[in-house]
């Protein structure tokens, strides 16, 4: 009697362990799968490099792109000397009890959590009126650079943290300084989780919609400066699906060039992650 | 202008021929008073008043977690790094007070070289690893650093083994090559005092025995510190033994003494059962 | 012996110099915080000066045009979403942990994660569009109108999902092996191993998963704004359009000045309120278990 009910128990569940696995990866596949159908059609290169037409139902998404990148380039050349020092300062010149570090943890923290509408809503508050950028890329970029600054930091801390800490002690028994030992020990052993922070960054940056809405702004021309509003490819698929009916096929299109950039960035970091563990295997 | 390592300390005064001359009365270079060191709230040493000879190998011996190691890297300061580590007392280094926050860290490290238990080359090529500690203490003349290069290893008894693939990895070397060449590097560098943290205790008897060789070959020439578990390697090299021993719950210097002293005519009892082997 | 020194800073001087750097990087780094919500008190604070706090939840209805600022459907909107998505993802989630620790073969486990993690990393506008083109309609077809509360709550379950699934995974990799064998030596079966010693090990990993996905529902603004219907009331059914506060602060923020603008910073207020809430309350009933 008690051993069929455990067996009955034991079947019941293995039947709803599958069944939600086949649920979940059945509706990814059904996702994917319907947006490659449905955007591989329109993409050539001709989408990628012209400027939209008739409000983006015809034309290409060209100056979307460079929006995107010069979005993208603002925010790391921002978040990254600030994320970098902070991440230093964190893994190698605090103890785990000083209280200034702790408040600059426990503040990352916090601010990981903010939804990105509120970076929205701060970065028009400061960068577009306080500060008078306006909507301009610039803005977004700094908008983005608030808010990748947690993630950067904590997956650079870790290949910090990931240095043996022989190094540390060698090169200090050895009278080197602190700087000498950071660039030429710390840093170049730790590339890897830098590098690995650095794209996991641009992905959260590039996946952004809502805090550039009111920061980056909707403008679809080529723009000529940092100080000219740029639209965004997440913002752009959007506007397509929301604002222009008749947008669809082409919104497919950019949200299907959005998932590769996304997936060869994603494949990317875990490749050198990889690479990394590797690499620090094989020759200890 | 400051000049960056006053040659007084290398004055050939206490350079004194490796078997000693007879009657010679040895100086002490270093000297603690009442040393202690606690981990937060964990003490590891209490009270250590030792002092060590100039030119002599001095070892520490005793059982694990008597505080020997910790009580080493107060010499250089290296408990600096460690986080919540406490240290009081004095450390005196010649003229130096070691420990008071106006002494040069820097300055000291490179006076006081220490060679660690596993061998810790950087990731870096074999001339590299010599090389670069070199030129971050501003030495850049590239006939000298060669020169460096080529005594350094040749003392360490490397040369014959690496002078065809120094621009290969250090990593690559056996561990107990390794292990030269991280002695090589503290030797470039001239110091006066060695630290050495139980140097063959990770290597296989073999490379142990050469790296006990060199040891005793540095006699004389430079003061070693040196921490083992092996008493007959104590009894070997060493000219002066210290034993640490754990009592009321932290490391305790019990007695110190001659080598010849501490192995033939123990005073304290628990050096009499450690060195005969009964405890510890 | 020729040691020259050719810097101008000494060495322990350019250490102190680079830690200033550092700390200064590190300040910067910490003050965003503050001042994001400097900045959104600043800006809300003319509305609370001028309405008050009590008119968000009495005012008859959100006409900002008309001068009613009523809060409440959008806050209903954001907790019905968020607490419909977290019901549904929180055993979905459980279940694709144990599915990669315990019932998939190795190869369609490693898979299946990568899966997950990728589904993780789908930018939350394509998941909005997504469920405009295919989730509405079909909803539509079931119940008119089509956008609804239900659509809402699908799509939030799909973008949490993976926050649980992975967090869960982490935590039951984690139990150790020695409690599995015995509980394995004492003859139980897979299920009551599972639900016996390995949910219970893992139950601080999940707890934090379910907790940060709660946090990404509740902040979650273009998917529900694409797929909601964006209507401004307290929904009486799951077919119910919905208004979510984020959504609210999306669609109006473009063209709000003076009073509407500032109101719009009282809701992000009140939802950076909510998240540190949820956070808080999370540290304080995870430090209650670990002493109790």
């Amino acid at each position: 009697m008690a051993s069929s009910r455990m067996l009955d128990s034991d079947h019941l569940s293995a039947i709803a362990v599958w069944t939600a696995a086949c649920l979940v990866g059945g509706f990814f596949l059904w996702l994917l799968s319907d947006i490659v159908w449905h955007g591989v059609a329109e993409i050539s290169w001709e989408f990628l490099t012209t400027a939209p037409l008739n409000a983006g139902r015809d034309g290409g998404i060209g100056p979307i792109l460079v929006s995107t990148a010069l979005i993208l380039l603002v925010c790391m050349v921002v978040a990254l000397p600030i994320g970098l020092g902070t991440a230093i300062l964190l893994a190698e010149f605090t103890t785990d009890e000083s209280l200034f570090g702790r408040l600059i943890r426990r503040s990352l923290d916090v601010l990981a959590g903010v939804p990105s509408i509120i970076f929205g809503l701060f970065g028009n508050a400061f960068f577009s009126v306080t500060l008078g950028l306006g909507f301009s890329i610039l803005s977004g970029g700094l908008t983005l650079a608030c808010m990748v600054l947690p993630i950067l930091i904590r997956s650079t801390e870790e290949g910090f943290r990931a240095v043996p800490t022989d190094y540390r002690l060698s090169a200090a028994a050895l009278g080197l300084s602190r700087f000498t030992t950071l660039t030429h020990l710390l840093l170049p052993a730790a590339i890897p989780g830098l590098l690995v922070g650095f794209i996991l960054s641009i992905g959260r940056a590039i996946a952004e919609t809502a805090a550039l809405i009111f920061t980056s702004g909707y403008v679809d021309r080529m723009p000529e400066s940092l100080l000219d509003s740029g639209r965004a490819l997440s913002i752009h698929i959007f506007d397509l699906s929301m604002n222009v009916p008749g947008g669809d096929a082409k919104a497919y299109a950019s949200a299907l060039v959005l998932i590769s950039l996304l997936f060869a960035i994603t494949t990317l970091s875990a490749w050198i992650a990889d690479q990394w563990l590797h690499r620090r295997i094989i020759p200890v | 202008m400051n000049q960056p390592m006053d040659s007084t300390h290398r004055l050939p005064s206490w350079l004194r021929p490796p078997d000693g001359l007879p009657g010679h009365q040895p100086s002490p270079l270093i000297q603690t008073e009442k040393l202690s060191l606690a981990y937060g709230t964990q003490p590891a040493f209490d009270s250590v008043s030792l002092s060590i000879n100039r030119g002599c190998i001095t070892a520490l011996v005793g059982p694990s977690g008597s505080g020997k190691t910790s009580f080493l890297t107060c010499l250089n300061r290296l408990t600096d790094l460690i986080p919540r580590c406490h240290v009081s007392g004095r450390v005196h280094l010649g003229e130096l007070d070691v420990l008071s926050p106006k002494t040069d860290v820097l300055q000291l490290r490179r006076r006081v070289g220490m060679i660690f238990q596993k061998p810790n080359p950087f990731p870096l090529s074999i001339r590299k690893n010599l090389e670069f500690p070199l030129r971050e203490h501003g030495m850049t003349d590239r006939e000298h650093l060669d020169h460096l290069l080529l005594t350094t290893l040749q003392d360490v008894g490397l040369w014959a083994e690496v002078k065809d693939r120094l621009e290969s990895p250090a990593l690559a070397l056996s561990g107990g090559q390794q292990q030269r060449l991280c002695m090589a590097r503290a030797l470039a560098l001239s110091p006066e005092v060695l630290l050495m943290d139980e140097p063959c205790s990770a290597l296989d008897p073999l490379s142990s025995g050469v790296v006990e060789d060199l040891i005793t070959s540095l006699r004389g020439r430079y003061t070693v510190v040196i921490v083992t578990h092996n008493l007959a390697q104590a009894r070997r090299i060493a000219d002066d033994v210290a034993l640490f021993w754990v009592q009321h719950g932290t490391g305790q210097l019990i007695e110190q003494g001659s080598s010849k002293q501490i192995f033939d005519h123990p005073q304290h009892e628990l050096t009499a059962a450690y060195i005969n082997g009964i405890r510890g | 012996m020729i040691w020259s020194r050719s810097t101008f800073l000494s060495p322990s001087n350019r250490d102190r110099l680079l830690v200033w750097t550092l700390r200064g990087a590190a300040g910067i780094a910490g003050l965003i915080l503050l001042f994001i919500v400097a900045f959104l008190i600043l800006e809300a604070l003319p509305a609370l000066r001028t309405l008050g706090l009590i008119r968000f939840v009495t005012d008859p209805s959100w006409h900002p045009g008309e001068e009613f600022y009523l809060m409440l459907p959008m806050m209903w909107g954001t907790l019905f979403a968020t607490l419909g998505a977290v019901v549904l993802a929180t055993p979905l989630g459980l279940l694709s942990a144990l599915f990669c620790r315990w019932y998939a073969p190795k190869p369609i486990a490693r898979t299946y994660r990568r899966f997950i993690e990728l589904l993780g990393g789908i930018p939350s506008v394509v998941y909005g569009f997504w469920g405009l083109v295919v989730l509405v309609p079909m909803i539509s077809r079931l119940h008119p109108p089509g956008p609804s509360l239900l659509a809402g709550i699908v799509i939030l379950t799909i973008m949490i999902l993976p926050t649980i699934a992975l967090l869960a995974d982490a935590s039951l990799a984690k139990v150790p092996q020695e409690y599995i064998r015995g509980a394995a030596a004492l003859g139980l079966g897979r299920w009551a191993i599972i639900r016996g010693v390995v949910i219970p090990a893992a139950k601080s990993g999940l707890f934090t998963g379910v907790i940060l996905g709660t946090g990404r529902a509740i902040g979650e603004t273009m998917a529900v704004l694409m797929v909601c219907g964006n209507v401004v009331q307290t929904p009486q059914s799951l077919f119910d359009p919905i208004r979510t506060l984020t959504a609210n602060i999306a669609l109006e923020m473009a063209y709000a000045l003076g009073d509407h603008r500032s109101a719009l910073f009282v809701s992000g207020l009140v939802l950076v309120g909510m998240i540190l809430t949820l956070v808080s309350s999370a540290e304080w009933i995870s430090r209650g278990r670990i002493y109790g």
